[in-house]
């Protein structure tokens, strides 16, 4: 192999190497992860402290932050520019980017995805995106100022917000990430269905492989819809169409229509990766196979196919026909169900298990934990008449934060914890790991749980300064307390950031199995050569979660160990590799 | 119950209904989170990893995997259905009245409109106020929602009532006070920088009450015109 030749520039920078640019992904992230951290403890100041001037507010422009308090019109660029990096610069990127870039060909024994200069290319349009996305701080009247959801007519008419490129831009960014989430997403899927090593049935790969391939086909599919919403958008702004005005014989309700028919597949694009890799995670460290397998593929193609047909369940106050409601009520109920399904079974897999408590446990443990809240505070905006009280309300926002930041982001620290080693060949530190565990898990809690009592007091979204309202002063001592622990829950980051930075350069050096796990990625050499195995790619006898299997010394079975059939050998599929 | 952990007072002949779907749903994902948090922690500490205890080798069991899948199933089902005529009664069935608004939203303010003795809206005998919308108690009355620029959304919490107002739309929605007072409307969708800001009051009066009120205000709209009829010459500044 010549890697050792390549240049540093095609090596690490231009790079056609799925992990390099996976980490990538990984790195541009966990960047912009900051940057949304800090606008969310900006609006966490402003909610929580309204009439004090913020600390360092006057490193603001003084339109901005006018004698350190808050500007109305700058809080809602901040709180809309939070929500857009975190789901399309923070979430996705990380899960699909750099989890599916780096895992997709390693656990299920390719070289390399199918299309690698395809791949660099997502990465790098990618890229741009998120850096017009950043510049668009730093224009003329400031960034986006309407949600992560840019409702027109607010986000088609300049004058309503008095942001003029700032939106443009907004829209601009997230038609060029979307172009590189629809390349991820081809590569994705012709990696899995055309790459697979010898022996590696699709009922064979592990859970976080069907996760992603399911997640790379909803991307497929729903993004072009978001495109197309983003293209009518960018044109009533620029052209003067008028796709979303009244005035010109335009539907303001199209928009929400194409939106969410986007958005509700991507809620499921921003947890089906966590839920795979949680499933691979809690395997691992109870040394117990998952518990039902194929109920676990079956309910994340479930909740796939029906997140295709719940979208109106964001527009129940809307104006749409209420007897609409009444249909996206039904099918939105339904679809908790393969959700509870996969809870049940993490906890059937635990049962009986030998659990490990290492930081990648302990953070699954926390997204299994959290993910019920977050599922079962659903199904009140999912009762119509319930939500006429809730939406638009804290409880909606407690809700999205329990499945993102409980869900998916603790899926994201479980996933780095666990994964580390074979990205960088290094351990990352356990006390400290457990240490920031500890207090990102009481404090995100402590943050987002008091916020379905604020939702249930009527406390709307979205408002600068709550206590303008006397129905909701009695419950500003409820948002005082939330945002002191936003405050002590931002700063345990920086114990990841440093326990990150520290063992990518010294920590203790990984060998190719730390976890005694089975799948095919830590065969190869920690961190994996270019090509990833040596002369020969693996070879796999049996499914991924063979452990503790009776009769053997050894707690666990990889996939590729030829030999020592197991008792309840994964039945061979029909569907059967491209490639022997 | 604390305060804190129930919803506010429901002023509204349907918010006895919402509240008891609330707490339904309440009690009924209580029990799910009690019972499968308790699970998690119980499995967590009964199965921590122990010297010369193996995991059991098992791939899950089928018949259990039926039983929670259809009992889920069955509840969520049962919540749809129950939440149905609830949703029908709110959104779906406007009752028959005489008594009438129209709401228009814009940045910032609630323009609220009365009909004059034409009968009609959108005529100059209208009854216009900015944010001070009265209502009289025991009674239907039907709101036409409508909005001049962007989305805003008409949010009355102790009513339980919330609908967006979009523009290009008249949207119908109703509401019947149980008691009379003064109770605060709030937009719930984001309209821009003053969204916060965009605060009405609603005042709830005995049909009486709110009679006359309404009387006074159709008489001085009657007065305004009259007078301006008469007036323009007078106005005119002394040569």
């Amino acid at each position: 192999m010549s890697e050792h030749k390549t240049p540093f520039i095609r090596k690490y920078i231009f790079s056609l190497d799925h992990k390099i640019i996976g980490i990538q992904f990984m790195f541009l992230s966990l960047f912009f992860m900051i940057i949304g951290g800090i606008l969310a403890m900006m609006v966490r100041w402003q909610l929580g402290f309204p009439d004090k001037a913020m600390p360092l507010g006057r490193l603001f422009p003084e339109n901005l932050m006018p004698e350190g308090h808050m500007d109305p019109a700058f809080y809602n660029q901040v709180f809309s520019m939070h929500g857009t990096i975190m789901i399309f610069l923070v979430i996705i990127p990380i899960l699909a980017g750099a989890f599916g870039n780096f895992l997709v060909p390693l656990m299920i024994g390719a070289r390399d995805m199918a299309f690698p200069k395809l791949n660099m290319l997502s990465f790098w349009v990618g890229a741009v995106g998120g850096a017009i996305m950043a510049a668009s701080f730093f224009v003329e009247n400031g960034p986006a100022a309407t949600g992560w959801t840019a409702y027109p007519p607010l986000s088609a008419v300049p004058d309503y917000t008095g942001v003029t490129r700032g939106q443009t831009l907004w829209v601009i960014s997230l038609l060029i990430t979307g172009t590189a989430s629809i390349m991820g997403a081809v590569n994705y899927i012709t990696t899995i269905v055309n790459q697979r090593a010898p022996g590696m049935y699709f009922f064979r790969m592990p859970l976080t492989i069907w996760a992603l391939f399911i997640t790379a086909i909803l991307q497929l599919m729903a993004t072009p819809v978001l495109a197309s919403a983003l293209g009518m958008l960018l044109f009533d702004r620029t052209l003067g169409t008028h796709f979303f005005a009244p005035s010109g014989g335009g539907q303001v309700l199209l928009w929400q229509h194409l939106f969410w028919f986007y958005s509700h597949p991507a809620v499921y694009i921003m947890i089906l990766p966590a839920m795979g890799f949680v499933s691979d995670i809690v395997a691992t460290f109870s040394r117990k196979p998952i518990f039902g397998y194929k109920a676990m593929v079956f309910s994340l193609v479930g909740i796939a196919g029906l997140g295709f047909i719940v979208w109106g369940h964001h527009m129940f106050q809307s104006g749409m026909n209420p007897a609409l409601g009444s249909a996206f009520m039904a099918s939105t109920m339904v679809i908790a169900v393969p959700s509870a399904i996969k809870t049940f079974n993490w906890l059937g897999t635990l049962w009986r298990g030998s659990i490990r408590f290492t930081p990648a446990m302990l953070h699954a443990l926390a997204f299994v934990s959290s993910f019920i809240i977050g599922g079962l505070s659903g199904v009140f905006m999912a009762s119509t008449p319930v939500d006429i009280f809730i939406h638009d309300t804290y409880f909606i926002v407690a809700h999205l934060h329990y499945v993102l930041f409980g869900g998916s982001l603790f899926g994201v620290f479980a996933a780095i914890n666990y994964w580390f080693p074979k990205m960088f060949g290094r351990m990352l530190n356990d006390a400290v790991g457990k240490i920031h565990f500890v207090l990102t898990f009481v404090f995100f809690n402590l943050t987002f749980f008091p916020m379905h009592i604020l939702g249930m007091g009527g406390h709307m979204r979205r408002i600068y300064d709550p206590t303008l309202y006397d129905f909701l002063k009695p419950l500003q001592p409820i948002n005082e307390f939330i945002s002191v622990c936003a405050f002590i829950l931002g700063a345990s980051q920086v114990l990841f950031v440093g326990n990150f930075l520290w063992s990518l350069f010294a920590g203790k050096r990984a060998e190719s199995n730390p976890w005694h796990a089975n799948t095919l990625e830590w065969s190869a050499p920690s961190p994996p050569p270019h090509l990833n195995w040596g002369e020969t790619i693996p070879t796999v006898y049996r499914g991924p979660y063979d452990y503790s299997v009776p009769g053997l010394q050894e707690d666990y079975l990889p996939q590729d160990r030829p030999g020592a059939e197991t008792p309840h050998p994964s039945r061979p599929s029909v569907l059967t590799p491209a490639r022997a | 119950m604390p305060s804190w952990l129930s919803l506010p007072e429901g002023v509204s002949t349907y918010s006895p209904d919402v509240d008891r779907l609330f707490y339904l749903i309440l009690i009924i994902t209580g029990i799910a989170f009690v019972a499968t948090e308790a699970l998690l922690f119980l499995f967590a500490f009964r199965y921590r990893q122990r010297e010369g205890v193996r995991a059991t080798y098992t791939h899950g069991n089928p018949r259990i995997e039926v039983i929670w899948t259809v009992v889920p199933a069955v509840i969520l089902v049962f919540l749809a259905i129950s939440s149905r005529s609830t949703w029908d009664r709110i959104k779906g069935q406007i009752p028959k009245t005489d008594e009438e608004v129209m709401v228009t939203a814009s940045q910032f303010n609630w323009e609220i409109r009365y009909r004059g003795a034409d009968g009609a809206f959108d005529t100059p005998d209208d009854v216009i106020t900015s944010n001070d919308m009265h209502v009289p108690a025991g009674v239907p009355v039907r709101i036409h929602l409508r909005s001049k620029d962007v989305i805003h959304s008409f949010f009355l919490p102790q009513f339980r009532l919330k609908q967006d107002a979009v523009p290009g739309m008249t949207i119908d929605v109703w509401l019947q006070a149980t008691r009379t007072g003064t109770f605060e409307i709030a937009c719930a969708e984001l309209c821009g920088f003053g969204h916060a800001t965009m605060r009405g009051m609603l005042t709830v009066q005995s049909p009486e009450e709110y009679r006359s009120w309404l009387q006074t205000a159709q008489a001085a709209v009657t007065a305004a015109q009259d007078g301006a009829g008469d007036a323009v010459p007078a106005a005119k500044p002394p040569a």
